[in-house]
């Protein structure tokens, strides 16, 4: 039996349980459910958690446990977890039903299983945390087995070659991944913050009503579609008007398109979150900077965007933590080239182009080549962590407290 | 009467005032920048319209030919001695007969239709006859015949498929100048195309095969579909949806109403405001290393994308969730409990229904965002060639499939330029998708919405 039918069954006996339980409960009282100390369903319940609970954890724990073991278990083995959650699920129901009296607090039984159950999701958040930092740390040091860290983290030349003899510094690709990231932010912020200030401070509320909307759609476009924009349109754009006649190359793709439409892409982003910053504002700030004779925008520059500055600042850097780890934009915008350049019309690649290089296709895991995807992605992870920890801080600090 | 000194000094910078109806210099620059300032803001917000309307009216641009194919439509005579050699109409037996063998059919009714409408074109050569079909076309026809063995013998009228170079001349992707140093066409081919256009044999029609068919290989592009790709977004969509909206509603319900205030709360809180600032390409690692190394889950399979498609939408759902099911009023959980309900009863009887349907505005819109993940997916296989279509769900859930978006990266490596005709079509299908979520989510806020 395949575990999808085995898990099937149990939940079968699962619901027969539940109406054995119920009735039983039923049964107990003559009908009479005033006598019980909870409803029947709740005995129900219980008797169904108590066959399928333990049953499918079993089952579980022996699907992951015997792969590990099979040396020894052999191949005749592969009944055991099936057959053994079919026991438990039976013991369970039988257990169940042999409890369920008058007395029995069925109904604080069903609920602490129940608290249990929403723990134990509520820990998978943290599980995943573990399986991101596991993952990436023990290839990683996989890798640092293989070749140096030194000349990873500060070597200058990137070529890889799958016969061996390759180059893998991280240089050239964190320098690519700054430049683009830096443009985006370039074209991004102030257009997102100026967007933010003419609609939470001059824009009547049926401009506010038609524009915040249009502008957050861009936020919900899929990444892959910028790609696909950068690569079809700006990419050419960009090289037949301005490029090419100024002389600055002939690239398709370059740090100047993969930029430019990744700050399209952020705009939303630094905008929705100024915007709430900024109506953060208290209203009095305002009226006494007006009542004064300052102008509104004078008031906007001296006096709203001062207290609201360190919320700017945090969504800046949520911004370039973003820029840092976008990946479509970049893999089809920015090319393939690994290189120190001033250019912004030059290709250059990120780390995030190389992860998804090295990992795409088939991979033989015990090559430095294909493990230094992992070391890239550990770099990425701590970069894109700490870029949002330091915003949280920034804004935590530095927050003006009103009121 | 008061002493005015005559003496005064002059106010330093701001020039004796005529008359407070007209404003001096100083005002005026005042006014000045604060009509820039405010053109700036306009400036911004209509830049970033202005970008939302370039890219989809690009998009729309390049990928609506994707919805439209050309057709051959001339009699094709399915001949007994070329197909069904011992005549004895077995499709088993006539499975034996290539693919190539259609493919001469197909060129000798093409030949004959030429000569009986007495068409003629200067340097036509057998070769381009030959590629004036798409290779799919022969296959296609195969099917058909296989399928229905009583075709053999007959004549029959079928819309087979014309070759990328042939559509691309109805798109205006191939003229006459571009056909002449092409190697995959000729200007013969195009005169050719032309004349067959005027008497009605060539024709573009809606091409439904772009939603339903599967991938294609490289030199045929006209057959190339959707279908795998569409059916693993979905089957990735519904492990999200069945994994995803339990777990986090759990989560968020364990924190906003049960949770005590100790360091492991925090670290549930401070974990799931982390992942959704972690990248996503660091979910495809993650996807890689544990459940393709690790669990030996098979790459490229649905399963893999969508658990990793859940682990990242989890916190989205679970914030939207969370603010929903604080927005229920206390007042309703101090009268459940104030009746006699146990804690766990207020909740699921009372607080969730109510939160209900913020509760699936949040999730729909994670689900959007899920369709439209593309670099996790990269990593976890789902770039692969797939031409057969998964399985029917719970086993189809371990076939190798492809995804909608890692379908349109897929053809922006190809090297001949009609897949990025697809790849943008693909991106249409995709964004119509997520605007009908969208539009979902909204209706459900709108309809059900409740304000305390």
């Amino acid at each position: 039996m395949s575990p999808f039918w085995i898990m099937m069954t149990v939940l079968a006996l699962a619901v027969l349980g539940y109406f054995l339980g119920a009735a039983r409960a039923r049964g107990a009282v003559g009908g009479d459910i005033r006598r019980l100390h909870s409803r029947p369903v709740y005995y129900g319940w219980n008797a169904a958690i108590a066959t399928a609970a333990p049953a499918l954890l079993v089952l579980l724990v022996l699907m992951l446990a015997l792969p590990l073991l099979a040396g020894e278990a052999g191949p005749g083995a592969s009944w055991l977890p099936g057959g053994a959650a079919l026991l438990v699920a039976a013991v369970g129901l039988a257990l169940a039903l042999a409890r369920t009296t008058p007395q029995y607090r069925a109904r604080a039984m069903v609920e602490r299983a129940i608290k249990v159950a929403l723990i134990g999701c509520s820990l998978i958040a943290i599980a995943t945390t573990v399986g991101i930092v596991l993952s990436l740390v023990f290839e990683s040091i996989h890798f640092f087995q293989l070749y140096p860290w030194q000349a990873f983290f500060f070597g200058t030349e990137w070529t890889p070659s799958f016969g061996g003899g390759s180059e893998l510094g991280m240089l050239p690709l964190l320098w690519g991944t700054l430049y683009i990231s830096f443009i985006a932010l370039l074209v991004s912020v102030p257009i997102g913050l100026f967007a933010a200030i003419y609609m939470s401070e001059y824009a009547t509320p049926r401009v506010r009503s038609v524009a915040k909307p249009l502008i957050e759609v861009l936020a919900g476009i899929p990444t892959i579609v910028y790609g696909l924009f950068a690569l079809v349109t700006v990419g050419p754009l960009l090289r037949d008007w301005l490029a090419a006649p100024l002389g600055f190359g002939n690239s398709g793709s370059s740090v100047m398109t993969a930029g430019l439409v990744m700050g399209i892409m952020l705009i939303p982003f630094v905008s929705s979150l100024s915007d709430d910053i900024i109506n953060a504002v208290p209203q009095s700030l305002r009226d006494g900077s007006l009542a004064l004779g300052s102008t509104p925008s004078e008031t906007i520059r001296q006096v709203v965007l001062p207290a609201a500055l360190p919320g700017i600042v945090g969504a800046v850097l949520l911004a370039a933590s973003r820029a840092i780890g976008e990946t479509m934009i970049v893999v089809l915008g920015a090319g393939a080239m690994a290189r120190f350049s001033l250019d912004p019309f030059e290709a250059m690649t990120t780390i995030t182009v190389k992860i998804v290089g090295q990992l795409t296709g088939d991979n033989d895991f015990s090559s430095p080549e294909t493990l230094v995807a992992f070391a890239l992605g550990l770099t990425l992870f701590v970069m894109t962590l700490a870029l949002n920890v330091l915003a949280l801080y920034v804004v935590r600090k530095y927050r003006e407290q009103y009121e | 009467m008061t002493d005015v000194p005559s003496d005064l000094p002059k106010r330093v910078g701001a020039p004796a005032r005529k008359s407070l109806l007209t404003p001096d210099t100083r005002t005026k620059r005042r006014n000045a920048a604060e009509s820039r300032f405010k053109v700036y803001g306009i400036l911004a917000i209509l830049v970033a319209l202005l970008a939302l309307v370039f890219l989809l009216f690009t998009i729309i641009r390049d990928g609506s030919g994707a919805f439209r194919q050309t057709f051959i439509s001339i009699p094709v005579t399915i001949e007994a001695s070329v197909v069904d050699p011992k005549g004895n109409r077995d499709p088993a037996e006539m499975a034996g007969t290539l693919t190539m063998s259609y493919g001469a059919l197909l060129e000798q009714s093409l030949t004959n239709w030429v000569e009986q409408n007495d068409i003629r074109i200067e340097g036509l050569t057998e070769a381009d006859l030959a590629s004036f079909f798409s290779a799919q076309a022969r296959a296609d026809l195969r099917n058909r015949v296989l399928a229905n063995p009583e075709l053999v013998g007959q004549t029959v009228e079928t819309p087979a498929l014309a070759a990328s170079r042939i559509d691309g001349m109805f798109k205006g992707r191939v003229t006459r100048e571009s056909a002449a140093i092409d190697n995959r066409t000729s200007v013969a081919q195009y005169d050719l195309a032309e004349a067959m256009r005027d008497r009605g044999a060539l024709a573009t029609r809606f091409n439904w095969d772009f939603i339903t068919r599967p991938d294609a290989s490289d030199n045929r592009p006209e057959a190339a579909g959707l279908g795998v790709a569409i059916l693993g977004s979905a089957y990735m969509m519904l492990i999200v949806l069945v994994l995803a909206l339990p777990i986090g509603v759990a989560t968020s319900i364990y924190l906003e109403e049960f949770a005590p205030k100790n360091r492991l709360t925090d670290l549930i809180e401070i974990n799931i405001s982390n992942l959704a600032a972690v990248p996503s390409i660091v979910f495809g690692i993650l996807g890689l290393a544990a459940f393709i190394n690790f669990m030996g889950l098979p790459r490229s399979a649905p399963i893999v994308g969508g658990l990793v498609l859940t682990l990242m939408t989890l916190p989205t759902i679970i914030i939207s969730t969370r603010a929903a099911l604080k927005a229920v009023p206390p007042s309703i959980r101090d009268a459940a409990l104030g009746v006699g309900a146990s804690k766990m009863q207020t909740v699921f009887h009372h607080v969730l229904p109510l939160a209900m349907p913020g509760i699936l505005t949040g999730t729909i819109i994670g689900l959007a965002q899920a369709l439209g993940e593309t670099a996790p997916l990269l990593l976890i296989g789902m770039v692969a060639f797939v031409t057969t279509y998964p399985a029917a769900p719970p086993e189809g859930f371990f076939d190798a499939a492809s995804a909608l978006p890692v379908q349109v990266y897929n053809w922006t490596q190809r090297a001949d330029s009609a897949f990025f005709e697809r790849a943008s079509g693909a991106i249409i299908v995709l964004l119509a998708f997520l605007f009908a979520m969208n539009v979902l989510a909204i209706v459900l806020r709108r309809r059900f919405e409740r304000r305390w």
